[in-house]
């Protein structure tokens, strides 16, 4: 990767021009003077080379699935196949308006997939609004309040959040008009059931889980704290972020889950896009059906070309080899974890699924006098050697979190070659944390400065030229 | 092991890492799982398809759609997408990128992300822009929510009755669980009504308003006055607002409104059956803290080199969690540069001129069908590219499915016996001849 | 180590408050500051505003993190430090210096409810 330091504003000459419209010369619209546009419009004016050159050069300081391995933990970023996106681009798709009615090929397409969903899932029903992963729970929770409110339970305006869970939760439980009551773990990481008992009341909405949690473990005692849920009469909600370890052994449906989401963009291979878009289904229990369709959360029919892409990977996965894609998720973050724990600490000894989490260096460097070597200098490291950084200082249950998640789509190969490199940093940060420090050291820039970034914000292009 | 090709683990692969990982099988890996929770049945799925049995299962689908040619608006704009967009799209190094977390190698995202907010400020006339929402209504659900919490102890919020229905549905679901009230401003002669403004703002409780630039019926609304009676009471003046007129069309920051939010499909996106699109959100500078969703800032590196990065995260959930600005997380980064590259190609001059035909198609439109004496006009005031009729003699359904059976969509149902129309620059002379005639057929 | 200042009171959640009067100025400790790192923004109310004891009035912001402030004492905000907005690292600087608000109390009794500076060391050790 190399540096290249232009905006497109920079390329801008004056009487450029980087389109072709059909026909001839049309005079602008004769608006009243009030209702026009009063000032210059500064868009760029580039030719089409230009455009292409500029974003190509752009893209070449970006890493994706594409270029290397990609363990960012809690983002399940499993290869995206290509027939995916040729499907998604097919016009007579893309070229559908979203009020259309009569169109046998698009209803077939979201019958399949819920259909396929809720055989994956273990659910009756899913809406296929929700754009993302976010949306997705805050859908689920309106479903959940909506479901009390019409049974004229109007008292129930908490809901439980594990300490581990992913910040989304309890930011949708707010956005829900939920109050947010935590939930500790216990030392191995799990929801803590006697300090959940104390919890539960007339008061309880229901809970939101991730399962496995955060730290990739499973929640073995979700039987106990269904029925405790249940019993009180609150709901569960499942957070599907961390669904790819269950897809094809485990259904959320069966562990005693009313309401759930999942991101189409992480377990269904569709890609994230550098943030979207995404696709955040919301799946429900045949009872809750009817209300799962009446809560409008988005403008139209969801992220049709998102729900496309997951579709062609359904099928192309097939019942065959959907048992599979789980347990090969969960075997690369065994792996990993058991041949790096002698470097890094590992505060949780079990097995995992998707994902785990280390808690820094066993040795920092630190003996050598030198300020020790943190996660964030791992991370960094890392990328000198060609890989993407894993998800670091998260979940917050530790100090130096470095959170790992392989999924099945990557090589034993590919495996052995990052653990290698970590076991090589280990060694570097041991020796002399101060290689660790500067890293990293090839990469299209430095470390940007993000402290003067947030004191005196620049969000947007500025010149001598646009000012006036 | 099946032969898959998203799978590259052999038999030999799987013992070894198993064996490393301590386990003896690929269900020990479950161990923690009580065994009943193991799904041991046969998924209801189909067996597995070839890459060329799925082509085929989707082009047959496809197939099954029936091709209209589009005079419909209500929020989602047929405008021509340039061959460059899905090119530059396309590259997998924004493909198959993540968020840029890593800034070090995330240069190309951070970039066009700064560039988009950039343009998104340039249009509406607007300090700061987000790196993007869902789509038009969610950012206008998200803009009532981030009124209510700047001002102090005012809960209700004033939507116009002129909004696009899904706007007004989305804020509505958005706002009766989070506990804000929603008050409507009334249509008067097809606009939001000053009178009904002032009304509803005297009530003292009001945090905001939201109002449409262009409406539900194609009609460009005057604001005037609407800045100076928010404003005395302290209260955001919103704007929902489609970012392509404005190269055209007043822009909010013109009228003096604190907020701009919609969405950008109109600019290259394709219709896509309504997804994926981008929302938007702008402000001015002193309400930033307040903006939800993530925000690219211009920084320097380790060495001086100018950089970007992801900024003014404090707002937002991953550290504020139940306290944050919103719960947004994934936005619509690949679609923010599906926009950024079309606003690039087409810059100052070819979005006036789509503007300028698609006026010209629209008109050509309307004064014919206008001249049939079947229909009656909304109302005279300016319109751009779409606008409503009351047919006579024909409901708006009978006549939307009669032109739906001779291959447009056209005449949107828009309530009160009104339909819409629309017509960008993508429609050639022919096309509109052809759907006039097919009016003139069904209403003679 | 992180200073902590005689004849300040202090609270448990780490604001300091220094007694003028009717009125209390109100910042927060040198050892909040530490443990937030380079402060980036400080998020204040405005005056007139008022609150209740351990109510948040704001919050102090870094890179990485945001940190709520709670008002030590009931009462309105009288006068707000604007030198902290254009550099909210005054109070990396000197967190004793640059105040936050200030705060006309309305139950001035509430002082006696704080810690002092041994009992707000002992918190912080």
């Amino acid at each position: 990767m190399k540096y290249y330091d232009k905006l497109i504003f920079e390329l801008s000459k004056k009487g450029r021009t980087g389109y072709t419209l059909p026909g001839g010369n049309v005079d602008a619209p004769a608006l009243p003077a009030t209702l026009c546009r009063q000032s210059d419009l500064h868009l760029p004016e580039v030719s089409e080379v230009d455009v292409v050159r500029h974003y190509t050069n752009l893209s070449q300081m970006n890493f994706g699935v594409d270029t290397g391995f990609y363990p960012l933990g809690s983002c399940t970023m499993k290869y995206n196949p290509k027939i995916n996106e040729e499907i998604a681009a097919m016009p007579e798709f893309a070229g559908l308006h979203p009020l259309q009615k009569n169109l046998p090929g698009v209803k077939a397409v979201y019958e399949g997939m819920d259909r396929s969903l809720a055989a994956i899932t273990g659910m009756a029903h899913f809406t296929f609004k929700p754009c993302a992963g976010a949306h997705g729970e805050l859908t689920g929770l309106m479903i959940m309040r909506e479901y009390h409110l019409r049974r004229g339970d109007l008292a129930r305006t908490k809901i439980i959040v594990p300490d581990s869970a992913h910040g989304t939760n309890p930011a949708s439980a707010a956005v829900c008009g939920l109050e947010v009551v935590e939930v500790k773990s216990n030392a191995d990481g799990l929801v803590d059931v006697e300090s959940l008992k104390p919890l539960l009341g007339p008061d309880i909405a229901g809970i939101m889980m991730t399962n496995p949690n955060t730290l990739g473990l499973f929640e073995s005692e979700i039987k106990e704290i269904a029925s405790l849920i249940h019993g009180c009469g609150g709901l569960l909600y499942y957070d599907g972020a961390n669904m790819n370890p269950l897809l094809g052994v485990v259904r959320p449906g069966d562990m005693g889950f009313d309401i759930m989401h999942l991101n189409l963009h992480k377990t269904f291979s569709t890609p994230h896009g550098g943030g979207g878009p995404g696709s955040g289904p919301v799946g429900v229990k045949k009872e809750l059906a009817e209300i799962a369709d009446s809560v409008c959360v988005s403008g139209f029919n969801g992220n049709f070309g998102v729900i496309l892409r997951a579709y062609a990977y359904i099928l192309m996965l097939g019942k065959e080899n959907v048992k599979l894609a789980g347990p090969l998720a969960t075997l690369g973050a065994n792996y990993i974890k058991e041949s790096l724990k002698d470097a890094f600490k590992l505060p949780i000894q079990r097995v995992c699924k998707h994902e785990f989490v280390f808690d820094g260096l066993v040795d920092d460097g630190s003996s050598t006098g030198k300020p020790g070597a943190t996660t964030l200098d791992v991370a960094k490291r890392l990328l000198d050697f060609g890989f993407h950084a894993p998800t670091i200082y998260f979940p917050l249950l530790f100090h130096q979190a470095l959170m790992i998640e392989p999924t099945e789509t990557e090589s034993k190969e590919t495996l052995d070659a990052f653990i290698d490199i970590m076991h090589k940093i280990a060694k570097e940060a041991a020796a002399d944390p101060d290689i660790l420090h500067g890293a990293p050291h090839n990469a299209p820039i430095g470390r940007p400065d993000e402290t003067t970034a947030a004191r005196n914000p620049i969000l947007k292009f500025f010149d001598e030229q646009c000012a006036s | 092991m099946p032969k898959f090709p998203y799978f590259p683990h052999t038999d030999e692969d799987i013992k070894q890492m198993l064996e490393k990982a301590g386990m003896s099988s690929l269900e020990d890996l479950y161990s923690d799982v009580p065994s009943d929770f193991i799904y041991r049945g046969e998924y209801d799925l189909p067996e597995a398809k070839s890459e060329q049995e799925v082509r085929d299962f989707f082009a047959g689908l496809a197939g099954k759609n029936p091709k209209l040619k589009v005079f419909a608006g209500c929020g989602a704009y047929d405008h021509y997408t340039p061959s460059v967009i899905p090119y530059i799209t396309s590259r997998s190094e924004f493909l198959t990128a993540y968020t840029p977390y890593q800034p070090e190698i995330s240069q190309g995202t951070l970039r066009y992300i700064f560039e988009y907010q950039s343009m998104i400020c340039a249009l509406t006339g607007m300090d700061v822009s987000n790196a993007s929402m869902y789509d038009g209504p969610t950012a206008a659900a998200e803009a009532v929510r981030m009124a209510v919490t700047s001002v102090r102890k005012k809960n209700a919020v004033l939507i116009s009755e002129t909004l696009l229905p899904q706007v007004r549905k989305v804020v509505e679901t958005y706002a009766k669980y989070y506990g804000t009230q929603i008050r409507y401003i009334k249509e008067e002669d097809g606009q939001t009504s000053l009178a009904s403004l002032k009304e509803g703002i005297a009530a003292g409780d009001v945090a905001g308003i939201l109002v449409p630039s262009v409406n539900m019926y194609g009609i460009i609304e005057d604001h005037t006055g609407f800045a100076d009676t928010v404003h005395e009471q302290k209260a955001l003046y919103m704007v929902y607002c489609d970012p392509s007129v404005l190269a055209v069309v007043r822009t909010p920051g013109e009228w003096g409104a604190d907020v701009a939010v919609g969405d950008g499909q109109p600019l290259g996106i394709p219709l896509c059956y309504g997804g994926p699109y981008v929302g938007f959100m702008a402000c001015r500078m002193e309400h930033v803290r307040k903006l939800p969703g993530r925000i690219v800032g211009e920084t320097r590196d380790s060495e001086g080199k100018r950089c970007f990065v992801l900024t003014l995260q404090a707002r937002e959930q991953h550290i504020r969690r139940e306290k944050a600005t919103s719960n947004i997380c994934s936005n619509e980064s690949l679609m923010a540069l599906w926009v950024t590259v079309y606003a690039s190609l087409m810059g100052p001059e070819g979005l006036k001129e789509v503007n300028a035909k698609s006026y010209a198609n629209a008109h050509k439109l309307y004064y014919a069908l206008m001249k049939t004496g079947r229909f009656e006009s909304k109302s005279a005031l300016p319109f751009l590219k779409e606008f409503a009729l009351k047919p006579k003699g024909i409901t708006p359904e009978a006549l939307h499915k009669a032109l739906e059976d001779r291959g447009f969509f056209a005449a949107i149902p828009a309530g009160d016996g009104f339909v819409t129309f629309c017509a960008t620059e993508k429609r050639s002379d022919e096309d509109i001849e052809s759907l006039i005639n097919a009016v003139e057929e069904v209403m003679k | 180590m992180a200073n902590v200042i005689e004849g300040l009171r202090y609270s448990e959640s780490h604001e300091w408050v220094k007694v003028e009067g009717n009125v209390a100025v109100i910042g927060v400790s040198d050892f909040a500051q530490k443990e937030m790192g380079a402060i980036t923004y400080v998020d204040a109310p405005e005056v007139g505003d008022e609150f209740e004891k351990g109510e948040e009035f704001g919050a102090l912001e870094s890179v990485k993190a945001a940190s709520d402030l709670f008002c030590p004492l009931s009462g309105k905000v009288v006068e707000v430090n604007e030198a902290l907005e254009d550099a909210p690292e005054l109070i990396n600087e000197d967190a004793f210096a640059n105040w936050i608000i200030k705060v006309e109390m309305s139950d001035p009794s509430e002082v006696d409810t704080l810690l002092d500076a041994a009992g707000y060391k002992a918190i912080t050790e």
